[in-house]
């Protein structure tokens, strides 16, 4: 009843974000530069004045702006994002065409960078001080300043053009003879490169975030207590100390899974990925400010569905929240 | 009522700890040795800084990092600790020793339930089965007293009241019938009520297990009630060691003359002062909490003042005792406005000031200045001590030269050289911090100070001299003084009259001779029955009278 | 400040990183006289390898212009961009987060709701949003930096003062009469330095990272050059000139480790609890 209760108000809150981030985006549209109407008689070649007066006419751009804000805002939900004239479809068909693949790339980076990013973190914290520890951290640090753009090229350089390891571009290549499961492994050996250059930014940041949280943690006083019971130095580390550090790190986690969104913009332009960061770099490349706008509404949206997951996961995990919340 | 006195459980001999290069000296503790018989309590009593915790931890093999054993030996039954190695040590922890600690609020992982956080004693040595192991739990559980055993097995720690966990921490510790059970101020972190009960669990168990218990305290009230012997620790040394009643009613060393004569007796002012106008008016005060209220909750209501009622004079101390959450500190800032009261009135010198606009508060507030409970806390470490006496005055236009110097008159009224304008907080102790905090409270030439636990953060000895320092100052500048504590000893030196709050109500409230003497409302004498040696602190207080 | 400073030089790697960024500092400074020409004028022949030709040291890019050059100009543009992003998300940042701390109930409620509306929005796509509508100068890159970097100002400036606004300190302040624009700014704020510092140098790294990433999209200033531009201008040919990639790539790496280096010895050496660690 309570999680349910809760999971109402956070869902309310959410819509009231994506209402926010529409509103928002609709103001952007308007700030946009070129009438939106000159662009659309631009793109099908006919100029003369009376047919832009049409054109706002049929689109509605000849009304006042709060209806126009109106009507977005019905599109939107009726999930309609509006209507891309360079590639003549609606934006979202574009976007769910493009979503799935995304969707595996951020979720394979996530994966990848929360278990890599935590059993290093906590590797390090249980050798603080000690060259384990250093070798780790520096790593870390290497990673959370290298441009994300430039570790994707650098990957292609070593990996697909010096060594010839793995694909650099696209998503598949196999040819529809392939049975199921080889394409699974064409797919898998395409994601590799992508998802873990997209994946170490973050899990530099999560080697960090375990690595403080875990030396927090042990400074805390219950570890004396658990001293005091005689438990080993490895039960109170692993039982006691990495789940009480994981819980904030988890949450963060959560919040910045959001980022990688972001960041797949650049992985996805450098491996050519056929996700909506691709999209959304080629909505830039042409200047078509619908499909970018679009596809950004819908990964900000991505984000708060992402948000209130991660709020549930730490309901179900942390047992003081029932109350204390 | 030992049976075998003739091997101590843990005979501490010649320990010293080296402390790490750059601190204030060389050795936390030094040519420290005492001996715990079976079934015996030895008290270790001693100040901040004293050095008695370190001892116990390094026992227990649980010293800070950066600290060691320097030189001694601690024998428990014939071996001795401090040569064991990590593992072995390991195995005497939560066996053959059990400890508990000050702070039960964290005291406990706040992950995992009660029930398993027992078992894992068993667990950590490698006793008894799972199922037996919860079992053992449960028995433990109803052993310390826990209401609901079968439930709290369940509970998490934030389930648990802080004296309810200080009984799980005890029913771990005391798990596997170790010999010797070290408690490191089990009890500082409670209330009055709370601690006198603690206090008895730990004597009855002691009784039916035979533990040698060594118990470390600074309250002297704490040591009459519970230790059979009592080594006096001063910075890093043991001044003074004897049976219990003897080092209490005759103690040797003049340390511990002094911290003995430092506490609070509860025999204060003997005339009652002289009967003055009323500076303060207060009726009905009240102020209700609202929180959590959201979309889909209902806001949680706590009354914090409900309904106060009082009158001051002009050279009264009034003593505001109660345990925590009873709305005592909530109260004093109603008063000053800190935070807002809902409802009531409050008349200063005849005119009314609640409903007042900001700027006419500014004005009136200089009248009535508060001393706070934390010496750290309640001065800016990046202000000199010179500005923050002075800010008060500056703020109502004094001209900031004219502010200083005062500020160096005030410093010396406190008892502190005036040059300490010139210092920043860090460089000064808890009790001149404190005294500095007077001195900025005294600096806008109040009417009413209003002291919130102003010495609870200080050591004995020198609560003392503040204490002394605020009635000083009281009669010298005719100021009238709300003063509020939890220990009652320290309110029945002080205070002329006393009223006593329970959940936000006062419940009693009369002069401090009848309200200590002659209690009328139940929750007081259950108050005052708990205070802590009361027996013998009244027995040496008379003897010494 | 001598107690600082010689905390700060205990941490090696700081020391290494203030020299590096001091490095940088330097060149950018004098970009103009050492290379007095354009960097975007073509000098050479293209594709010019490195060490090849000691006039141009670093080689030629696509259209035979000086690598060299490009990465003295580059630094120019990477560090004023960060700084000045930095300084504008801290004028939004820390006002918006003492408010919120210091009164709480209300105002702490809308100016969080607010801030955390920014924090939702994935910053790095509603960057680029902002540089492609605004269309890509030095003015509105770095307001697009600045508006995805101070929502994490306000929420630290709000917890420290929140912290700070529960020591008993304030409420002498009240109680003394001070007016509360005197309170945060002169009895608050001051405690609260250490970790806006901090985390002001940990943010001019990202802001340079975030800049080269838009560049690196094609949304750099037209004007000016920047590393970023020059990584994206030399991917496509990754396979031949791989030096193109990669310079101005290590440019940027070693410029934001810098920052970092810089910013974790701030750290120790302004926090005296994590000082102890480090001991």
């Amino acid at each position: 009843m309570q999680t349910f209760r809760f999971l109402l108000s956070r869902l309310a809150k959410g819509i009231l974000v994506v209402l926010a981030i529409v509103v928002f985006d609709f103001v952007l549209i308007h700030l946009a530069p070129g009438d939106p109407a000159a662009v659309m008689a631009g793109e099908s070649g006919a100029t003369d004045e009376a047919f832009v007066q049409q054109l706002r006419t049929k689109f509605g751009l000849d009304q006042p702006i709060l209806t126009q804000l109106g009507l977005y805002l019905w599109g939107v939900v009726r999930l309609d994002l509006g209507f891309s004239y360079r590639q003549q479809m609606p934006v979202i068909d574009l976007v769910m065409d493009r979503l799935p693949a995304t969707l595996l790339l951020t979720g394979a980076a996530f994966l990848f960078s929360l278990t890599v990013g935590v059993a290093a973190g906590a590797w390090a914290a249980a050798h603080k001080g000690k060259p384990l520890d250093r070798l780790i951290t520096t790593i870390a640090l290497v990673f959370y300043a290298t441009p994300l753009f430039w570790m994707a090229l650098m990957a292609v350089l070593v990996f697909s053009v010096w060594l010839g390891w793995l694909p650099a571009f696209g998503l598949r290549e196999v040819g529809g003879e392939a049975n199921f499961w080889e394409r699974v492994l064409d797919v898998a050996r395409h994601l590799v490169l992508p998802a873990v250059t997209l994946g170490l930014f973050f899990t530099a940041v999560y080697v960090r975030m375990t690595r403080a949280s875990m030396i927090e943690v042990g400074r805390q006083d219950f570890v004396k207590t658990l001293r005091a019971k005689g438990l080993s130095e490895r039960v109170i580390q692993r039982r006691h100390v990495l789940r009480n550090a994981v819980l904030p790190v988890v949450t963060l986690a959560g919040v910045q899974a959001g980022q990688m969104v972001g960041g797949a913009v650049m992985t996805e332009t450098v491996f050519a990925w056929p996700g909506i960061g691709r999209l959304m770099y080629e909505a830039l490349l042409q200047r078509d400010y619908n499909l970018l706008l679009g596809v950004f509404v819908v990964c900000a949206a991505m984000v708060v569905v992402f948000n209130i997951l991660t709020d549930l996961v730490y309901r179900l995990v942390d047992p003081r929240i029932e109350v204390s919340s | 009522m030992s049976d075998t006195p003739d091997i101590p459980v843990l005979a501490v001999e010649k320990l010293a700890i080296a402390l790490p290069a750059g601190a204030d000296r060389l050795y936390a503790v030094e040519h420290v040795s005492f001996e715990i018989r079976r079934g015996e309590t030895l008290a270790i009593v001693g100040e901040s800084g004293s050095g008695k915790s370190m001892s116990a931890n390094a026992v227990m093999g649980l010293l800070p990092p950066a600290t060691r054993v320097a030189e001694g030996a601690a024998l428990l039954e014939g071996t001795d600790l401090l040569k064991l190695d990590a593992e072995a040590m390991r195995g005497i922890r939560g066996r053959r020793i059990g400890m508990i600690f000050q702070e039960p609020m964290t005291a406990l992982d706040p992950l995992m339930r009660i029930g398993a956080q027992i078992a894992e004693v068993f667990e950590a040595h490698g006793l008894l089965t799972p199922p037996e192991r919860r079992a053992r739990a449960l028995a433990l559980l109803e052993e310390v007293g826990i209401p609901e055993p079968e439930r709290a097995i369940h509970a998490y720690p934030f389930q648990l009241s802080g004296g309810q966990r200080q009984r799980v921490v005890i029913a771990m510790a005391l798990a596997l019938d170790p010999v010797l059970l070290i408690a490191d101020e089990p009890t500082t972190a409670l209330d009055v009520t709370t601690q006198a009960q603690i206090l008895k669990l730990i004597r009855d168990l002691q009784h039916k297990h035979g533990t040698a218990v060594m118990f470390i305290t600074h309250d002297f009230g704490v040591v009459a009630d519970i230790a059979d012997r009592v080594v006096v620790m001063r910075q890093g040394r043991v001044v003074e060691t004897g049976p219990a009643a003897q080092v209490l009613s005759a103690p040797s060393h003049e340390y511990t003359q002094a911290l003995i004569a430092a506490i609070p007796t509860g025999r204060g002012a003997a005339a009652p002062p002289p009967a003055k106008e009323v500076v303060l008016a207060v009726r009905d005060l009240t102020k209700t909490y609202r929180s959590g209220g959201g979309l889909f909750r209902p806001a949680r209501v706590v009354p914090a003042v409900k309904g106060v009622s009082f009158e001051l004079k002009r050279g009264e101390t009034l003593g505001v005792v109660g345990e925590s959450g009873s709305g005592k500190s909530t109260l004093g800032r109603c008063l000053v406005r800190l935070i807002e009261p809902d409802s009531g009135s409050i008349r200063l010198d005849g005119h009314e000031t609640m409903g007042q606009s900001a700027g006419e508060m500014r004005l009136w507030r200089r009248r009535m200045q508060m001393v706070f409970q934390d010496p750290y806390g309640s001065l800016n470490p990046r202000t000199r001590i010179g500005r923050i006496i002075a800010e008060g005055p500056i703020a109502a236009g004094v001209p900031v030269k004219d502010a200083l110097r005062k500020a160096g008159e005030l410093l010396a009224m406190v008892g502190l050289d005036a040059s300490a304008v010139d210092r920043f907080p860090h460089e000064f102790s808890g009790g001149q911090r404190q005294r500095i905090g007077i001195a900025r409270a005294l600096a806008l030439d109040p009417e009413i100070i209003i002291a919130d636990e102003a010495v609870s953060a200080l050591d004995v000895s020198i609560q003392a001299q503040v204490l002394a320092l605020l009635a000083d100052l009281k009669a010298r500048l005719d100021l009238a003084l709300i003063f509020i504590t939890h220990d009652l000893r320290v309110a029945a030196t002080i205070c002329d009259t006393v009223a006593v709050m329970r959940k936000g109500e006062v419940v009693e409230m009369g002069p401090a001779a009848d309200v200590f003497g002659n209690p009328q409302h139940d929750y007081t004498r259950r108050l005052i029955a708990a205070i802590p040696g009361r027996a013998e602190g009244d027995a040496f207080a008379q003897a010494a009278g | 400040m001598k107690g600082f400073w010689s905390r700060f030089c205990r941490h090696k790697a700081a020391v290494v990183g203030l020299i590096v960024v001091a490095l940088v500092l330097i060149i950018a400074l004098i970009a103009p006289l050492l290379y007095p020409v354009s960097p975007w004028k073509m000098v050479q022949r293209p594709f010019l390898p490195p060490f090849a030709n000691p006039n141009f040291p670093l080689g030629t890019d696509t259209l035979g212009r000086n690598v060299a050059s490009g990465l003295a100009y580059g630094a120019r543009v990477s560090l004023l961009i960060g700084t000045v992003s930095t300084l504008v998300a801290l004028a939004v940042g820390v006002p918006i987060g003492a408010l919120a701390g210091y009164f709480g109930g209300w105002v702490d409620d809308l100016l969080m709701r607010f801030t955390e509306f920014f924090q939702t929005v994935p910053s790095f796509a509603l960057a680029i949003v902002l540089v492609a509508i605004f269309q890509p100068s030095l003015v509105s890159i770095i307001i697009a930096i600045a508006i995805v970097g101070w929502p994490p100002v306000a929420r630290l400036v709000r917890g420290e003062v929140m912290a700070q606004r529960k020591r008993e300190y304030v409420e002498a302040a009240i109680l003394a009469g001070q007016s509360d624009l005197t309170i945060i700014t002169r009895q608050i704020l001051p405690n609260v330095v250490s970790p806006i510092v901090v985390l002001a140098s940990l943010m001019v790294a990202s802001a340079i990272l975030l800049e080269s990433s838009l560049s690196f999209l094609g949304l750099g200033d037209p004007s000016v050059m920047s590393w970023g531009y020059m990584v994206g201008a030399a991917r496509t040919v990754v396979r031949q000139a791989w030096w193109l990639s990669v310079l101005p790539g290590v440019a940027i790496l070693i410029s934001v480790l810098a920052l970092n280096l810089v910013g974790e010895g701030l750290a120790e050496a302004l926090d005296p609890r994590s000082a102890r660690d480090a001991a």
